[in-house]
């Protein structure tokens, strides 16, 4: 049921040249049971609308053709018939409860929130999203990552441009899948269209959503709620994999984090740490306080000769780690890893003629995170 | 008709002060209806120009030229004037010019009122606007400002914003009262509530809404105030508020405020549809039954901006049923246009042209609408350009056109000049096209996925922003020409007599063409 009169209609009245990307005009019927019988009631009502319309504007231009004034159209003064304004008021009724029942029953089965066999808490963050796999251990953050020079347009864009993340949300073919979501600041809203799942991501407050997805593949999506400057730079990528190879990626990510943890432990160089500090200060931190370290005057502080980062390390390294709270400032203890924690305070205290010539090492970050976890 | 035109004159000897003071201390109610309508041209210029470089920004994909910060205060502050700048203060405009022509009445009942609800409005938008230069910047979290992201997270200019929607709600609600006086008290011997022409009856039931809501949306800011400066938490989840509470009484307002945006609208279009069709209204009192009725229900139908919110299923379902209730008297109302205009004997200037424009592309809107209140598919059309398409079809050739409908309808008994009929149909044509290239192809952007109030997107929904973008030049542009005719009328122009139209009816056009200063000193006979 594709709306195929349209685009020619479009071509015809825009006049504009096709260009690289596709004129989609309809919704996706998606690749769920539930993101089909949505696309099935948006199509029936559609169609609904699209017949109303037809009588409705046919009568009106008819009138509109045959009884104008300069056909030599003589007003017939009729008014106030109570049979058709009865019909008028019932039919439209009658309509709208066949529209009610299909949309009942739809309702009701997205709120099916029983058993699931996985469930996934989704919290929302200025402007990223974090997953946690409840009783697997596993949890991460998912950043765009396309690059700030596609953005900017000094290099040509990629094929799925703001719609790329580094971690995405992995999850079992075929399982039913239950997302908590919720929000660490402002309020976001998680969106996948292919499975018809939007729930909004409120601080405070745990929403459900499920879904169970046949069909492995990567599906995008994107916060749908206005929170804040880069509200349009957080995408949602799902990975659906084949059970097996949903396991396979599971033990690949807990070694990956052991990995981690040996290498939070090595000796590593001024140098390295400044090149690590300045991908993941662009990553997770230039969105507020700029590439150029400035910040926006009395939004975002800036960093570069901020007396913190000048003389504070403490502070500075608490800061960071703890976040600030009642502001945009997130604990990053949990985002990034002690190695890159260790790399971007280092980077902030030294570049943009920060020049204090202090290091930190993950060692360092480990030990106070070690320390206040047991407090 | 001769006593009429005596009692006229006599009490021209009482004419306008001259200059400045005569627009400073006016209690004339033409004069303030005039400082409403240019004050309410000059915001819709205003906001035109926001919306013009945030389609200029989304002309294509990247970030050319202005940045997200300040894309969201161009998103917010195109929302905030529109709304209260633009459109609510033309109804106030044109309520105020012909409620007491209509209703035969000298003047409103509260004229010193009258000039307090329109001189708070410049204060308040230049409070409102002067947050772009603040350090910080203007309000960026959206015209609905839903917490924590306009408390916590907001800059400090928020607190300017809260005051200037607090003096716009005082603004308001004296309108209001001033309206709901003069049309209870001053109608003129005769005229009886049934008779009231449909202009008079929408507005009356609007008043009501905006006296039952603005105190509301006063309520919710303070709330606001209270958890930025006063350390509440209202809607701070961590100090045991709750978010969500901050959307229901935002909407418990701003569903009204739609059909206060609207309502009108109907009036307006259904004074001009019989004048040219040379028939009367089909159905008077369904029309003004079903305008109450939809006044009714806006007060129940809050929560379908909030269906992705976390609402409990029964939730749902309640406001999903409530909302598609409102199809109803809405239907009752298209159709009685319909009718009137079968079988009439019709001509098409340029009022008849926008109120024609507007009962196809508002009934656009309203499918939109009732697409969107089906609970299961509004989870794919929420918060994406589908509803920014359809927000924009029932305000722009919605509200919009009913208002520039009503202004050409009336332009020649305020100025007592005919417009010039030929620009009239160029400016139509021009703004028919330019707003249909403009919103339609958000439909498709919104259904292939692309959230609102995004400054940047991805390449798919490339083509159709593009498209967008060239409408919304077409039509920002176009409107310049509404400012030419405008002028050029008051200027000159070709000479209306008291009826100007046809057939019309109405006490207005028993009245000379300018209509005097002072005008129905003695109450008009109705029968």
């Amino acid at each position: 049921m594709r709306v195929s009169a349209l685009p020619l209609l479009l071509a015809v009245a825009g006049g504009v040249p096709a260009a690289r990307a596709d004129w989609s005009l309809n919704m996706t019927p998606g690749v769920t049971e539930i993101s089909q019988a949505v696309f099935d009631l948006h199509m029936t009502i559609f169609w609904i609308c699209v017949a109303i319309g037809v009588v409705v504007f046919g009568v009106m231009l008819w009138s509109i053709f045959h009884h104008r004034k300069s056909k030599g159209a003589q007003a017939k003064h009729f008014h106030e018939n109570t049979l058709v304004e009865i019909i008028w008021t019932v039919i439209p009724f009658v309509i709208l409860i066949g529209m009610a029942v299909p949309a009942t029953a739809t309702l009701i089965k997205m709120y099916d929130k029983s058993e699931a066999d996985l469930d996934i808490q989704v919290t929302g963050y200025q402007w990223k999203w974090r997953y946690q796999y409840l009783g697997e251990d596993i949890d991460f953050f998912s950043n765009l990552s396309t690059p700030r020079e596609q953005i900017s347009n000094d290099s040509e864009k990629g094929e799925n441009y703001l719609l790329e993340v580094d971690n995405p949300l992995v999850i079992p073919a075929d399982k039913k899948v239950r997302f908590l979501i919720t929000s660490n600041d402002v309020i976001h809203s998680w969106w996948v269209p292919a499975f018809a799942v939007k729930k909004d991501a409120v601080p405070g407050f745990i929403n459900e959503a499920w879904t169970r997805v046949p069909k492995p593949g990567i599906y995008r999506g994107q916060c749908a709620e206005l929170c804040g400057v880069d509200h349009g730079f957080m995408p949602v990528v799902v990975e659906v994999k084949p059970q097996a190879e949903y396991e396979q990626w599971l033990a690949d990510v807990r070694a990956a984090k052991a990995e981690q943890a040996a290498a939070a432990q090595q000796e590593i160089s001024f140098d390295e740490l400044m090149a690590q500090g300045e991908q993941v200060y662009n990553r997770a931190c230039a969105a507020c306080h700029q590439v150029t370290g400035e910040g926006l005057p009395n939004v975002f502080p800036a960093l570069k000769g901020s007396a913190m980062v000048l003389q504070d390390m403490a502070g500075h390294i608490d800061i960071v780690l703890n976040g600030k709270s009642g502001t945009a400032m997130q604990a990053f203890r949990d985002q990034l890893s002690a190695v890159e924690l260790a790399a971007v305070i280092t980077y902030e205290r030294n570049a943009w003629g920060n020049d204090t010539g202090e290091m930190v090492s993950p060692a360092e970050i480990s030990q106070r995170t070690a320390a206040s976890a047991t407090e | 008709m001769t006593t009429l035109h005596q009692s006229v004159k006599q009490t021209e000897q009482h004419g306008p002060a001259t200059g400045l003071t005569r627009w400073l201390y006016t209690t004339n109610h033409k004069d303030i209806g005039t400082l409403y309508l240019w004050f309410s041209f000059i915001m819709f210029l205003t906001g035109g120009c926001m919306a013009l470089m945030i389609r200029a920004e989304l002309f294509q994909p990247g970030l050319q030229l202005i940045d997200p910060e300040f894309f969201n205060q161009m998103t917010t502050m195109h929302g905030l004037i529109m709304v209260f700048g633009a459109v609510m203060p033309a109804f106030v405009g044109l309520a105020n010019w012909m409620v007491p022509m209509m209703v035969g009445a000298p003047d409103m009942a509260l004229p010193r009122m009258n000039n307090w609800s329109f001189w708070i409005l410049p204060f308040a938008f230049g409070l409102m606007l002067s947050t772009l230069f603040m350090e910080g910047g203007a309000p960026n979290f959206g015209w609905t400002f839903y917490a924590p992201l306009s408390t916590t997270y907001a800059p400090p200019s928020v607190t300017f914003f809260i005051f200037a929607v607090h003096m716009m709600g005082i603004s308001s609600i004296m309108g209001a009262i001033n309206i709901i006086a003069t049309i209870l008290n001053l109608r003129a011997p005769g005229m009886t509530m049934m008779k009231l022409p449909l202009f008079v009856w929408t507005w009356l039931i609007t008043a009501f809404l905006l006296i039952a809501v603005m105190p509301v949306l006063a309520g919710v800011v303070t709330m606001m105030l209270m958890d930025i400066h006063f350390g509440t938490s209202f809607f701070n989840a961590a100090g045991g508020g709750d978010p969500v509470l901050f959307q229901h009484v935002f909407w418990f307002f701003g569903h009204p405020e739609v059909y206060i945006m609207i309502l009108p609208a109907f009036g307006i279009v259904s004074e001009i549809i019989p004048t040219f069709a040379r028939k009367r209204l089909f159905g008077y009192a369904s029309m003004v039954y079903a305008t109450a009725s939809i006044a009714f229900l806006s007060f129940i139908v809050w929560a379908h901006h909030m269906f992705t919110v976390g609402l409990p299923l029964a939730g749902e379902l309640f406001f999903m049923f409530a909302t598609m209730l409102i199809a109803v008297p809405t239907g009752v109302k298209v159709f009685n246009w319909v009718a009137t205009m079968f079988h009439g004997s019709l001509t098409f200037e340029t009022p008849m042209l926008f109120a024609l424009a507007f009962v196809v592309l508002f009934t656009i809107g309203g499918f939109s609408g009732l697409m969107l209140a089906i609970a299961p598919a509004d989870f794919q059309y929420h918060d994406t350009y589908f509803v920014v398409a359809h927000f924009h079809y029932v305000l722009v050739p919605g509200a919009i056109f009913a208002i520039m409908a009503g202004a050409y309808y009336w332009l020649p008994k305020w100025t007592g000049h005919y417009y010039n009929e030929r620009l009239g149909r160029w400016h139509f044509w021009l703004s028919f096209i330019g707003v249909n290239i403009t919103f339609f192809p958000m439909h498709f952007i919104g259904l292939a996925g692309m959230p609102r109030r995004i400054p940047d997107y991805a390449l798919q929904f490339a083509d159709f922003n593009m498209v967008a973008s060239i409408g919304a030049f077409i039509f920002g542009f176009s409107q310049l020409l509404f400012l030419y005719i405008v002028i050029a009328t008051i200027r000159g122009g070709e000479k209306a007599g008291d009826k100007v139209w046809e057939q019309p009816t109405g006490l207005e056009w028993t009245l000379p063409s300018p209509a005097p200063y002072h005008t129905f000193a003695e109450p008009p006979e109705v029968k």
